[in-house]
C-alpha cells in the first residue's frame, strides 16, 4: 500500500516536473540534437545569427504575453511592424531628414513608435471601452494596418544605406547582436513591471478574474489599454529592427505572419490563453525554441515547408500539455 | 423542429437586429454603384463579380457555423490552398472525381480540428492555427512549392469558367445550393438548433442533454469542406492549384461573418447575412475598380485593405450600439 502510494506520488511528481519544465526540456533536447547532428553548431557565428533572428520574435512575443495575460490576443502586431517599418525610411529619407541628419534619425526612431503607440491605443480602447472581443478588435488593424503602410510607400520597396539607423539591426556589443541585448533589457524591465508594480499586479488579476478585479476597484480599462499599447510599441520596435537588418523596408513582407510566431512563442513559453499568467522569460524561451527548430530543420537541409508543419506540431503539443496541467 | 415563420421579415429583423446593418450597407452600396457607373449593373460585371466571390462566400458560410458554436477556424485559407493543389492533381479524371475528393480532403482537415478541439480540449484558436500551418506546409510539400497546372483537356475547368445554360456561372449554382442547404440546416433542423444552443451556452447545452460534441464536429468538418470547395473553385477558375494562395482568407471570412452580424461569442447569427457580408466586402473592391476607371481619383489596390478595415470598424461600432441597447444579450464579454 505504502509503496503504491509513494510510487504514485513519484510518478505524478515526474509528470508535473515534465509539464512545468516542458519548455526547458524541449530546449535541452533540441540543443543536444544540434550539437550531435548539425555541423558547426557550436560556433559563435551560429549563435550570433540565431540571436539576431530570434530578437524580433522575442520582443513581439513579450508584448503578446502581456496582452494574453489579460485574456486577450493581438493579431495586429505584424501590421504594426509593417507600418512603423515603412514610416522610418520615409522620415530619414525625406528632405528634412537629409538636411538635418541627427533630427532625422531621432524622428525616424520616435515617430514610428508613436504611430505604433496610437495603434495600441486604438486596439486597447476598442477592447476595453467598447468591449469588443480582442480577436475582432485587432482584426481591424490586422487588415488595414498593412494597407496603410503600403499606401504610404505606394507599395514600393524602400532601400537605403544609413549605417547609423542600421545599427539597430546589425550593430554588435561584446560580439553579440545589438537587438539581442535590447531584447534582454526589455525582458528585465517587463519582468520587473509584471512582478513588482501595481500595473503588473492588476494585469495578472484581470486575466485571472476580470470581474473580481473590477469589483476590487482595479483600473481594469487602463491596465488593459496599457497592455495593448506596450504590445504595439514593442511590435513597432521590432518592425524598425527588421528594416534595419535588411537596410530596406518592404511593407508587404515586414512582420508577415509575425502574429502567429509571437502567439506560438508566448504559448510555448507558458502563457495561458485564458489569461492570468505573464511569463516574460517564458516568451523568450518560446521564441528561442521556435527559432531553433526552424534553424535545425534548415541547417539539416529540411525544406522550409516542413518547418511549418513542425511549428504546428510544437504549438499543439505545448497547448495540449498546458490543458492537461490545468485539469 | 420546423419553424413556420422562418421567412417572416419582421421576425427575422427582431431576431437578428445586428444583421440589419449589413443589408442596409449592401443596398446603399449597390444603389450607389448603379447610379454612378454605367456598366455596374451589366450582366458581365455581375457574373464575374459573383464568380470571383463564390469561393469567399463558401468559406464564409462554413466559418459562420464554426463561429456560431463559439469557436473559430483559422485554417480555411491554407486548407483551400491545399485542396486547390489536390484538385489540380485530380483534374485529369474530371470534375466528378476531383471535386468530391478535394472537398473530402478539406473535410479531413476539419475533422482533425474537431478532434483536437472536442477530444484534445485545445482552444479552437490554437488548434486551427496549428492546422493552418500544417496545411500550408502540406500543400507546399505536395506541390513542391510550385503552382500545379490543371488538365485543360478534361471538363475540370468548366466549373470555374463556364455557365450553366449559358447564364449563371457553375460556381454560383453550387454556392447557391450550398447556402440554401446550410440555411435550412441552421434554421430548421435539430442539428442547427443545437449549434445555436452550443454557442449560446455550452455548459447549459450539455446539461440539457444536447449532442454538443456532434454539433461541434459537424461545424468544423463543414468549415473544412467549404474550404475544400473554395479550393476547387480556385483551381478551376484560375486553371492551377495554388499552394501560396489563401493567405488572409480566414480573416476575410471572419470579417464577412462579423459584418453579417453574427456574434463572435456564438449563439446568434444568420447565413443569408453572412453571404451579404461577404458580398459587401467584395463590393468594396469592385466599386474601387470602377472608381479608378472613372479617372477622377486613383486609388491604389492597397486602399482596398484600408477601406475593408474601416468597414469592419464601422460595423463593429454599429453592432456594439445595437447590442448594448438590447437587454439580455451580452455582446463580447
Amino acid at each position: 500500500m505504502t509503496s503504491l502510494t509513494s510510487e504514485h506520488t513519484m510518478r505524478t511528481g515526474v509528470a508535473t516536473k515534465l509539464k512545468s519544465h516542458g519548455g526547458l526540456i524541449a530546449l535541452g533536447l533540441i540543443l543536444v540534437f544540434n550539437i550531435i547532428v548539425t555541423p558547426n553548431f557550436l560556433h559563435t557565428q551560429t549563435l550570433a545569427v540565431n540571436i539576431s533572428q530570434v530578437a524580433t520574435i522575442a520582443i513581439v512575443a513579450m508584448g503578446m504575453t502581456l496582452v494574453i495575460a489579460t485574456g486577450g490576443i493581438d493579431l495586429s502586431v505584424g501590421a504594426v511592424m509593417a507600418l512603423s517599418g515603412a514610416l522610418a525610411p520615409l522620415i530619414f529619407m525625406s528632405e528634412f531628414g537629409q538636411a538635418y541628419p541627427v533630427l532625422g534619425l531621432i524622428g525616424a526612431l520616435f515617430f514610428p513608435l508613436v504611430a505604433a503607440l496610437l495603434c495600441g491605443l486604438f486596439n486597447g480602447v476598442i477592447v476595453a471601452v467598447l468591449r469588443v472581443q480582442p480577436i475582432i478588435a485587432t482584426l481591424i488593424l490586422f487588415i488595414s494596418g498593412r494597407g496603410i503602410a503600403q499606401v504610404l510607400t505606394n507599395g514600393n520597396l524602400q532601400t537605403f544605406s544609413y549605417p547609423e539607423f542600421s545599427y539597430l539591426g546589425t550593430g554588435k556589443i561584446l560580439g553579440f547582436p545589438f537587438q539581442g541585448w535590447l531584447a534582454l533589457a526589455i525582458a528585465c524591465f517587463l519582468f520587473w513591471v509584471v512582478n513588482r508594480t501595481v500595473f503588473g499586479r492588476y494585469l495578472l488579476a484581470i486575466g485571472g478574474n476580470e470581474r473580481a478585479a473590477k469589483l476590487a476597484g482595479g483600473p481594469v480599462r487602463r491596465v488593459k489599454i496599457g497592455a495593448y499599447v506596450i504590445c504595439s510599441i514593442l511590435s513597432g520596435l521590432a518592425g524598425l529592427i527588421v528594416v534595419a537588418i535588411n537596410s530596406a523596408s518592404d511593407a508587404a513582407r515586414n512582420g508577415n505572419l509575425m502574429e502567429l510566431d509571437a502567439i506560438a512563442a508566448a504559448v510555448v513559453g507558458g502563457a495561458l490563453l485564458q489569461g492570468g499568467k505573464a511569463p516574460i522569460f517564458g516568451a523568450i524561451l518560446g521564441a528561442v525554441i521556435i527559432q531553433l527548430v526552424k534553424y535545425t530543420l534548415l541547417a539539416n537541409g529540411v525544406e522550409d515547408e516542413v518547418a511549418l508543419i513542425a511549428k504546428a506540431a510544437i504549438i499543439l503539443a505545448a497547448v495540449y500539455i498546458q490543458q492537461a496541467r490545468k485539469e | 423542429m420546423l419553424d413556420q415563420n422562418a421567412f417572416d421579415m419582421r421576425k427575422y429583423i427582431s431576431r437578428n437586429p445586428q444583421s440589419v446593418a449589413v443589408w442596409i450597407a449592401l443596398f446603399v452600396l449597390i444603389v450607389f454603384g448603379l447610379l454612378r457607373y454605367d456598366n455596374f449593373g451589366s450582366a458581365y460585371n455581375i457574373t464575374s463579380f459573383l464568380n470571383y466571390n463564390a469561393m469567399f462566400i463558401a468559406i464564409s458560410v462554413g466559418m459562420c457555423f464554426v463561429i456560431l458554436t463559439g469557436g473559430i477556424d483559422l485554417s480555411v485559407g491554407s486548407v483551400a490552398a491545399f485542396t486547390s493543389v489536390i484538385a489540380a492533381y485530380l483534374s485529369p479524371y474530371g470534375i466528378e472525381v476531383a471535386l468530391p475528393l478535394a472537398v473530402l480532403s478539406g473535410v479531413g482537415f476539419g475533422l482533425f480540428n474537431a478532434v483536437c478541439i472536442v477530444f484534445g480540449r485545445i482552444p479552437p484558436f490554437i488548434a486551427t492555427l496549428a492546422t493552418m500551418l500544417g496545411a500550408k506546409g502540406g500543400s507546399l510539400v505536395i506541390s513542391g512549392a510550385q503552382t500545379i497546372s490543371v488538365d485543360w483537356g478534361s471538363n475540370f475547368t468548366q466549373l470555374g469558367m463556364e455557365k450553366a445554360m449559358g447564364i449563371v456561372p457553375w460556381t454560383i449554382v453550387l454556392v447557391g445550393i450550398l447556402v440554401v442547404c446550410l440555411w435550412v440546416v441552421l434554421e430548421m433542423t435539430s442539428l442547427g438548433r443545437t449549434i445555436l444552443a452550443v454557442g449560446g451556452g455550452e455548459d447549459a447545452s450539455v446539461m440539457m442533454g444536447l449532442k454538443v460534441n456532434r454539433a461541434k464536429i459537424f461545424a468544423y468538418a463543414l468549415s473544412g469542406g467549404c474550404a475544400g470547395l473554395a479550393g476547387v473553385f480556385l483551381a478551376s477558375g484560375f486553371g492551377a492549384g495554388q499552394p501560396l494562395e489563401g493567405v488572409g482568407w480566414e480573416l476575410s471570412a471572419i470579417a464577412s461573418v462579423v459584418v453579417g452580424g453574427t456574434l463572435l461569442t456564438g449563439g446568434l447569427g444568420s447565413i443569408p447575412a453572412t453571404v451579404a457580408g461577404a458580398l459587401l466586402l467584395g463590393l468594396v473592391f469592385n466599386i474601387l475598380n470602377f472608381e479608378n476607371g472613372k479617372g477622377w481619383i486613383s486609388f491604389s489596390a492597397y486602399w482596398q485593405m484600408v477601406i475593408r478595415g474601416a468597414f469592419l470598424f464601422a460595423v463593429i461600432l454599429f453592432q456594439t450600439r445595437v447590442m448594448n441597447r438590447q437587454s439580455g444579450v451580452e455582446f463580447a464579454k
